[in-house]
């Protein structure tokens, strides 16, 4: 090992990181050398994004060593770990959307005007947008001007004027979290000939993808995290792709699903050629009592679906069929008043009034049940508070108590109370484990499952492939805003879905289908 | 919600600690403190000047400050949908003159009262459909209003100040009843409804939903931009009222009435507890901050303390009462 690391610019060494006692970076070995591109891949929740904190200084491990050629050193911060060369573009864009291309890249190292003391803070305008003009060459931007507001700016010139801001630091090493996600093919083309230039150039590049081809096209060596632990460091050209999802899938799904016990009937929800913001054209239907899961990547347009079908975003066209009669749902309150629920994925920022009581927040949605010309029936509310915080196992100390100081499986539970206590006929969740202990998980799906068994139609987006296959009786699979296949539950595996999953756009409009 | 932290429905709960518990909740609440405030302020008047507690004072203060204090209310329950009303001053102004207008001119007391109501119900009207169907910032909507109304005033009252208002009208704001003065009968009134609307009616639950997360009570199907507007027209009806009574009390109505009154209104609901993020808040912690800008003022003309110095100690209480609250939030989060 020792002779690779003095070739390595950065490489860490039994890399541990732990959240509240839950291991999410398990002793991780990982080096990248100067004119290297490393791609780092894994399921959702495989520690990707840690590794790439900690690498960038913003979050610090529990334990390990990391080395920045051959030296061993502490990361103390995201700005000491600029000042070495190490530099992370996240998946969102680090950008002042207000202030222009130059003042982006030089924001915070502005070159002072040389006729005027330092601290007079006098900024030298013409040097900082003719430096800037240089490096937007580099990065194949020439046309774009130093003084263009970044706002007017696409997705990809931004990332590209982050890129810029990079180098202009000597930057000696890239992280890039997901660079490709909202990319074309064309931009995503342009992208990895700028990489490669950068590797000939001595950087050393590592990034994160939901796109095992792209990590095939561009990356020297690939190297796959699973539950936090590294599973393969291989190089590219000795690996296949049928490999690299099995290794980010393979753990046996346990006994943390309920055997599905409902015997879905006739279809309830039936959605036709639904459109609007990314989503194009999904056709789909679901029975009483089936759970229809929703897989795909993220970015995919799972949850934009789960939007339009619950009017918290307008359609553009399509019909929703809502046991045989066609629905107009153009607000939340429209599909509430239908039997909707909704659980969304945020849970804090979406679903729960956090400063708010358990009890207001389970009636939310069913208010008007519980109330007579307008005043509301006390006894009634606590009563069937009671009934479901007993029956769900909410853990509290009062049906006072705020949802704040809840925990997230029992916040969880909350949201889930709020919609049973609507009947609804349709419940669509998005992401209904996010965040939650195994525990808390278990009882979730043994509900979603008693649910579904009294005849409601479930809608279940989730990322966690073991969760979709778990859980679903059909599994749909979403790529680039479209339904791409749906594989009931015989056909629906990790490979076939992650296959459907990662269909990119190319292979969408090669006519793969 | 101050009530709703209260033990019920859970089993194992220990039912002899509910005492103890209801006054820890109270002494954590929001209106805790400045009733504290207000009790202290009253002790230590009580024993620096001995006309202080007297009944006629005291009966004099608080209606001095009960027309705030209605007004008050009402900004309250905007704050708590996450809105804010500058424009209730002008609302104030312009219900009283309206009212001072149609009772100078020879009509009676409830074409009068039924005007200043109108006001406020169509002013409120024109800001809630504004802020939530025009998706306005209710900042700059209230703004805009409060320039627009007052325009009203001075178009109503021609610049002229009107008397000779018909009896009755000015029983509303000059007489008693049963000893206590007409407009802290109806602050008190008015105090019991809306305490009876924002802890036991739907509006007052969905108000304080909107105002704690607002996508969150969308996306659980309430209808939020209808609430918002009938919240905007409660806080027009109440400034208007608040308005009404202190024309009455005058028994002039001219058109500087109410001016500048909407910051001793938002003053009283943020002295008050009211948290200007939305989410919290009571009629009663409006009626107390309006008491104690109300106590203070007139404790300190009682010292003697000269007009330009009485500006200077409310903002400092303003900002006292703002601080310690923030202090108490941290303690108990």
């Amino acid at each position: 090992m020792a002779h690779l690391d003095a070739l390595s610019a950065l490489s860490v060494h039994h890399l541990t990181k732990k959240y509240s006692g839950v291991t999410v970076l398990d002793r991780v070995d990982l080096s990248v050398r100067p004119g290297e591109i490393l791609a780092l891949l894994g399921e959702n929740g495989a520690g990707k994004s840690t590794l790439m904190k900690i690498l960038s200084g913003i979050h610090r491990p529990d334990d390990g060593r990391i080395e920045f050629f051959g030296r061993e050193i502490e990361l103390r911060g995201p700005k000491q770990a600029q000042a070495l060369g190490i530099n992370i573009i996240h998946q969102e864009l680090n950008i002042v959307a207000n202030r222009t291309v130059a003042q982006n890249i030089f924001l915070g190292r502005e070159p002072p005007a040389t006729w005027l003391p330092a601290w007079s803070g006098w900024i030298d305008i013409a040097r900082m947008n003719a430096d800037a003009q240089g490096l937007l060459r580099e990065v194949g931007l020439a046309s774009l001007a130093p003084s263009a507001r970044c706002a007017e700016l696409s997705t990809a010139q931004q990332q590209l004027v982050e890129i810029a801001r990079a180098i202009s630091t000597e930057s000696k090493i890239i992280l890039m979290d997901e660079p490709t996600s909202s990319l074309s093919a064309a931009q995503v083309e342009s992208l990895f000939q700028l990489m490669r230039r950068l590797r000939s150039g001595g950087l050393g590049v590592i990034l994160t993808t939901h796109r095992i081809e792209e990590a095939f096209e561009i990356a020297d060596r690939i190297v796959i995290l699973r539950d936090g632990k590294l599973v393969a460091d291989r190089p590219a050209k000795e690996t296949r792709p049928q490999e690299v999802i099995q290794w980010m899938v393979g753990r046996p799904v346990g006994q943390l699903f309920p055997e599905r016990s409902s015997a879905p009937h006739k279809d309830l929800l039936q959605v036709n050629g639904l459109s609007g913001g990314k989503v194009r054209e999904v056709s789909f239907a679901v029975r009483r009592g089936e759970v229809f899961g929703l897989g795909g990547l993220m970015g995919s347009g799972r949850t934009e679906v789960a939007r339009l079908l619950f009017g918290a975003d307008r359609a553009e066209r399509g019909d929703i069929v809502l046991n045989g009669r066609k629905a107009r749902i153009a607000s939340p309150e429209d599909a509430v008043a239908l039997g909707v629920g909704f659980v969304p994925e945020d849970r804090k920022l979406q679903a729960l009034i956090l400063d708010l009581a358990v009890r207001q927040n389970m009636v939310l949605a069913s208010l008007r049940s519980f109330s007579r010309g307008g005043v509301i029936r006390r006894k009634a509310i606590e009563r069937s508070v009671g009934a479901y915080v007993r029956d769900l196992n909410v853990q509290l100390r009062s049906a006072s108590q705020h949802v704040r100081f809840l925990s997230g499986g029992n916040q969880q539970k909350v949201v889930l109370a709020k919609w049973l206590m609507l009947s609804p006929r349709i419940l669509i969740l998005d992401e209904p484990t996010r965040g939650i202990d195994v525990g808390a998980k278990a009882e979730i799906y043994a509900l979603i499952d008693r649910l579904a068994s009294t005849g409601i139609a479930i809608v279940m987006i989730s990322s966690e492939l073991p969760e979709l296959l778990g859980m679903s009786d059909r599994v749909g699979v979403m790529s680039e805003g479209r339904l791409v296949g749906v594989l009931d539950r015989r056909e629906a595996t990790p490979e076939t879905v992650m296959r459907l999953a990662s269909m990119g756009k190319a292979a969408l409009e090669g006519g793969a289908r | 919600m101050s009530d709703e932290r209260r033990d019920a429905t859970v089993p194992g709960a220990p039912r002899r600690r509910t005492a103890l518990l209801a006054f820890e909740r109270f002494y954590r609440s929001s209106e805790a403190g400045t009733l504290a405030a207000v009790v202290l302020l009253m002790v230590l008047l009580t024993f620096a000047n001995n006309q202080f507690l007297t009944r006629d004072n005291l009966i004099f203060t608080a209606r001095s400050f009960s027309f705030i204090a209605i007004a008050a209310m009402g900004a309250c329950f905007v704050i708590i949908v996450g809105g804010i009303d500058l424009s209730v001053g002008s609302v104030m102004g312009l219900a009283g003159v309206v009212a001072a207008f149609l009772s100078s001119h020879g009509y009676g007391t409830i074409p009068s009262v039924v005007g200043a109501l109108l006001v406020g119900t169509v002013s409120g009207l024109l800001n809630g459909l504004l802020i939530a169907k025009g998706g306005l910032a209710p900042f700059i909507v209230t703004l805009g209003t409060l320039s627009i109304f007052r325009s009203f005033v001075y178009i109503v009252t021609g610049g002229f100040p009107m008397q000779g208002f018909g009896p009755s009208l000015l029983w509303l704001g000059q007489g008693f009843f049963i000893g206590i003065p007409m407009p802290v009968w109806i602050m008190v009134v008015f105090w019991i409804l809306l305490t009876f609307v924002l802890r036991r009616m739907r509006l007052g639950w969905y108000a304080y939903s909107i105002g704690g997360n607002e996508e969150a009570a969308r996306l659980s199907g309430l209808p939020v931009d209808r609430v918002k507007v009938l919240v905007y027209v409660i806080a027009g009806l109440m400034g208007a009222i608040g308005g009404l009574l202190l024309v009455a009390r005058l028994g002039v109505g001219e058109s500087t009435a109410g001016l500048g009154y909407e910051l001793n209104v938002i003053a009283a609901a943020v002295i008050g507890g009211v948290s200007l993020k939305g989410g919290q808040g009571s009629a009663f912690s409006a009626v107390l901050g309006a008491a104690l800008i109300g106590v203070l003022n007139n404790g300190l003309v009682l010292l003697g303390v000269g007009e330009y110095l009485q500006q200077l100690v409310i903002g400092a209480v303003i900002i006292l009462a703002v601080s310690i609250d923030r202090i108490r939030a941290k303690n108990f989060a």
